[in-house]
């Protein structure tokens, strides 16, 4: 039975509060052994020892030498690496070894805020396990350009295992997956991993043509029907080439489970063949593009991301300038960030209260039979009004105080 | 040996190396009325020219009455760049001497090399603090005697009580005179103050200052005075400054310790302390400094200005101290050159000494005039007792430094720390070892919830409407094992190994050998 078995593979590593899992294959008869090298040994060894010996058990493997370099790693770590190792040495694990998936917190809501999307490498536990408690509006477990590729099969094991877990890492933070381009060989891979698991949006990146969106949306589709996903999975299209720039209209269109368009100018600046620059005039045009394509189907702009964490006026002025381009989100790469972002994209007061008076003064109209509203010497039209309600909504959302002040 | 149980529960010895001690009763029960302070020798001086300067470390220790079991002591300003202490016990080593007694105000992983002669019996236990792999090795039974553990303050009080008689203080400055005042603000090895030595100079029956830069009279500043020294050394380098920047002392770019550093700076805010006048210490460690960013943010959106900090001169206070939202810097140590440099240029930058600073047993102390200390831990349980010392397998590897001292006079002191590092706990039923009883502690403030000690109920009141996240400390330590798991218990050998001294000499813990 053991013919197909792989005499040594490895999973995971021995990095802060991750897990490297030694694998090797015994003969018949030679029975299990487990090693428990451990930095938290003192207190865990017993523990990491029966979870371990007790999933090879379920397993009904009987003959395997498994040691494990334990640097701190919780649980959900730990059986992802031994799931991982286990399943690239030929073993048959068809469910997942973490056991009941937990899925309370899988909440898609085409409509929330998503001023902030943080970016968070999949495969680095020790960041993932304090990701929900900064406050982002979208945390985006990245599976594709952070993650090396001999590192993509091992990846796929803890972003499914931490989205399932019955612990809540990820806080009340939207849970984003990036998946790699559904073209490469890792995409469809990632979907049947990460779909069961239930995210609440997944970030198709690389998206060039409408093709690359339905590709996944297939393939999601089937998924969700075998997995008896009820509530549809949200797509953001992530646009980084020129290409993708020129479609933006029709990858925006694709599907109906898009909720916004993203920009990502790093790879973009590579593309068109140029310096990525502190003001971005290279992209501006881009950027532009996609919020048109994006206000033009419906859906929301988000920018890319601001990669000098030491930078704050920086970070505020790139953000500042988003927004006045229409984008209502900003991609982060540090926690850091997100409290700047945040100040940014809140209605400011003179706002809130302009948007108060312009209501007032429609009820005013109204309540009077009035057709045309006016606000001291400017006419309020339709598109003012609406503008206005946005306004209230947002700073609803963001929790902002909105009681109308005295008006006068 | 016999045990007694003190105020905390803790089973504690009633005498350690043979001199009698009490086990702790209170922060503040202990009675002292009518006692007097030890004394130094009389020495007497003739009028003339005065040359204290020998030339070689060899030469000082020809002239000095050494023996058996004597007690020498160290200062820790230059942090793990030190020199001095290696290259003392190493010639003391030659010259055969055994069971000395190392009475340093630290040690850093640079003394690492005192292992062998902790091994041989050249020392025979440590009274301060230790950190790192000469912990591990007292953790481990290996030295002769019982370690004692003090706080600054507390080390203070033991010397000026007589409890450690110091036989020979060794003092390292980066400037002295031929008279023996010395600073270490000047030359080449400016380390900061010299005041963890001010005690030693004053109590000890001989004084060495070891200096790499001999100045014409007088030396000033005078950080140690030369009326209280006996011999002046000249050697090519007494450490590395650089080298006093270590670890503990860098601003974090950790989301975690960040998160907690601005839950801790909010907390102040909401409590009303971000004022006109506000006196705070946090000591080093990656989310203090952090706290020092938050408050001087918050400090200066408020247009209100602090009165003093305290302790460990670094960057961030000095930035604060020269844009104006911070009016001194009292400290006893610095942190880094940025601070140095302040020191010696900065007239609102000003050296204590520790008994100034935290000494309990003195007319005052400035760590009792605090509104707010900012201090970490390895471990809380839930009568909030700290453990700053021992990891909770057991293991000493942590100085105390003026944790107890700053806990005991701050009006609000929080406690920052991660509510698990990798997989352990901070929160548990009971702490390894007390370095601090939990009255004296308020809040703790950690990145997945922050508990108010129940008897601050005015703190709860205050920060009830605050959106911050406040829970009960055992909610948050259930909630923390549910992501952990519980750890094992770890059993730790009988043999005590150290004591935990209380600021008034009162035994707090012990500390038990490690098993191997």
């Amino acid at each position: 039975m053991n013919s197909n078995i792989l005499d040594h593979v490895t999973a995971g590593k021995a990095d802060k509060s991750d897990v490297l899992i030694n694998c090797r294959k015994k003969e018949a008869g030679q029975g299990v052994t487990i090693a428990i090298k451990s930095s938290v040994k003192a207190f865990f060894a017993k523990h990491i020892e029966s979870l371990v010996s007790s999933k090879i058990k379920e397993l009904s493997i009987n003959d395997i030498q498994i040691e494990v370099e334990d640097n701190g790693a919780l649980d959900f770590v730990i059986l992802a690496r031994l799931e991982a190792a286990l399943v690239k040495m030929g073993y048959p694990v068809h469910k997942s070894l973490q056991g009941e998936p937990c899925h309370d917190y899988f909440n898609p809501d085409f409509s929330r805020l998503r001023r902030s999307r943080l970016y968070i490498p999949g495969n680095n536990p020790d960041l993932i396990i304090n990701a929900g408690l900064f406050g982002s509006d979208s945390l985006i477990l990245d599976l594709e350009d952070s993650v090396a590729p001999e590192q993509k099969f091992d990846t796929r094991f803890v972003v499914r295992n931490i989205l399932t877990c019955k612990n809540n890492f990820l806080g009340s933070s939207e849970r984003i997956v990036r998946i790699n381009p559904p073209g490469c060989e890792y995409g469809p891979a990632d979907l049947e991993m990460i779909v069961p698991a239930r995210p609440d949006t997944l970030l198709i990146p690389k998206c060039e043509t409408a093709e690359d969106v339905v590709k996944v949306e297939k393939i999601v589709e089937e998924l969700e029907r075998r997995h008896q996903i009820t509530k549809p999975i949200l797509f953001m299209p992530l646009i980084e080439t020129a290409k993708g720039v020129i479609n933006a209209y029709s990858i925006a269109c694709a599907s109906k489970r898009s909720v916004a368009l993203c920009f990502g100018a790093e790879d973009f600046t590579r593309d068109i063949g140029c310096e990525r620059t502190r003001d971005g005039k290279e992209t501006l045009s881009a950027r532009c593009s996609i919020v048109y394509a994006a206000k033009a189907a419906g859906i929301e702009a988000i920018d890319t991301v601001f990669s000098d964490i030491e930078d704050s006026e920086g970070l505020k002025k790139s953000t500042l300038e988003a927004q006045s381009l229409g984008f209502c989100g900003k991609g982060l790469i540090h926690p850091g960030q997100i409290k700047i972002v945040h100040e940014v994209f809140a209605p400011t007061n003179e706002q809130i209260q302009y948007a108060n008076k312009v209501m007032q003064a429609i009820e005013d109209a109204k309540a009077r039979g009035l057709g045309v509203i006016a606000l001291g010497s400017k006419m309020i039209d339709a598109p003012v009004v609406e503008r206005a309600k946005k306004t209230l909504e947002l700073a609803k959302k963001m929790g902002i105080e909105t009681a109308k002040k005295e008006v006068k | 040996m016999q045990m007694v149980k003190n105020a905390l529960g803790r089973m504690v010895p009633s005498e350690v190396n043979g001199r009698a001690v009490k086990p702790f009763e209170g922060a503040f029960a202990d009675m002292v009325s009518g006692k007097r302070k030890a004394a130094p020798p009389i020495p007497r001086c003739f009028p003339g020219r005065i040359d204290k300067v020998v030339n070689s470390l060899d030469g000082v220790l020809d002239r000095l009455p050494l023996r058996d079991g004597m007690c020498i002591s160290f200062h820790h300003h230059l942090r793990n760049g030190d020199y001095l202490v290696n290259m003392v016990i190493e010639k003391l080593a030659r010259r055969g001497f055994k069971d000395i007694v190392l009475a340093p105000t630290a040690l850093f992983p640079v003394h690492d090399k005192l292992i062998p002669y902790i091994e041989s019996g050249v020392i025979s236990h440590v009274e301060g603090s230790m950190n790192g792999d000469v912990g591990r090795a007292c953790s481990y039974g290996k030295m002769k005697k019982t370690a004692t553990l003090r706080s600054h303050g507390g080390r203070v009080r033991a010397v000026q009580d007589g409890d450690l008689h110091i036989d020979v203080a060794f003092i390292g400055a980066s400037a002295a005179d031929c008279y023996g005042n010395a600073n270490g603000v000047l030359g080449k090895s400016a380390c900061g103050p010299l005041s963890y030595s001010n005690v030693d100079s004053l109590y000890a029956d001989y004084s060495v200052v070891i200096t790499d830069n001999l100045v014409p009279f007088p030396c000033i500043p005078w950080s140690i005075q030369g009326g209280n020294v006996n011999y002046v050394v000249t050697v090519d380098s007494i450490g590395d400054p650089a080298q006093i920047v270590s670890g503990t002392t860098k601003l974090t770019k950790s989301p975690t310790q960040l998160l907690i550093a601005e839950y801790a700076a909010r907390f102040v805010e909401e409590i009303g302390y971000v004022r006109e006048g506000l006196s705070f210490q946090a000591g080093a460690g990656g989310i203090s400094l952090a706290f020092n960013v938050y408050l001087a943010e918050m400090m200066k959106k408020k247009g209100v200005t602090a009165s003093f900090a305290h302790g460990g001169g670094n960057t961030v206070l000095v930035k604060m101290l020269e844009e104006g939202s911070l009016k001194y810097i009292c400290e006893g140590q610095c942190f880094d050159l940025d601070a140095v440099r302040s020191l010696r240029e900065n007239n609102n930058h000003v050296e204590s000494t520790l008994s100034i600073s935290y000494n309990y047993h003195a007319k005052g102390c400035i760590a009792h005039m605090l509104d707010i200390g900012v201090l970490g831990a390895t471990e809380i349980d839930l009568n909030f007792n700290v453990n700053v010392n021992t990891h909770s397998d057991g293991l000493l590897l942590h100085g105390t430094g003026g944790f107890p001292d700053v806990a005991a006079g701050s009006d609000v002191t929080i406690i920052t720390a991660p509510s698990f590092r990798k997989r352990i706990p901070i929160i548990r039923e009971n702490v390894t070892t007390v370095t601090c009883p939990g009255e004296l502690i308020d809040v703790i403030v950690t990145e997945r919830g922050i508990c108010i000690n129940p008897k601050r109920q005015d703190l709860i009141e205050k920060t009830k409407n605050s959106g911050l996240p406040i829970k009960p400390i055992d909610q948050l330590m259930d909630e923390v094992y549910k992501i952990t798991g519980v750890p094992e218990k770890v059993e730790l050998d009988d043999r005590i190994v150290a004591v935990m001294e209380w600021r008034d000499g009162s035994i707090l813990d012990v500390i038990r050998k490690v098993k191997t």
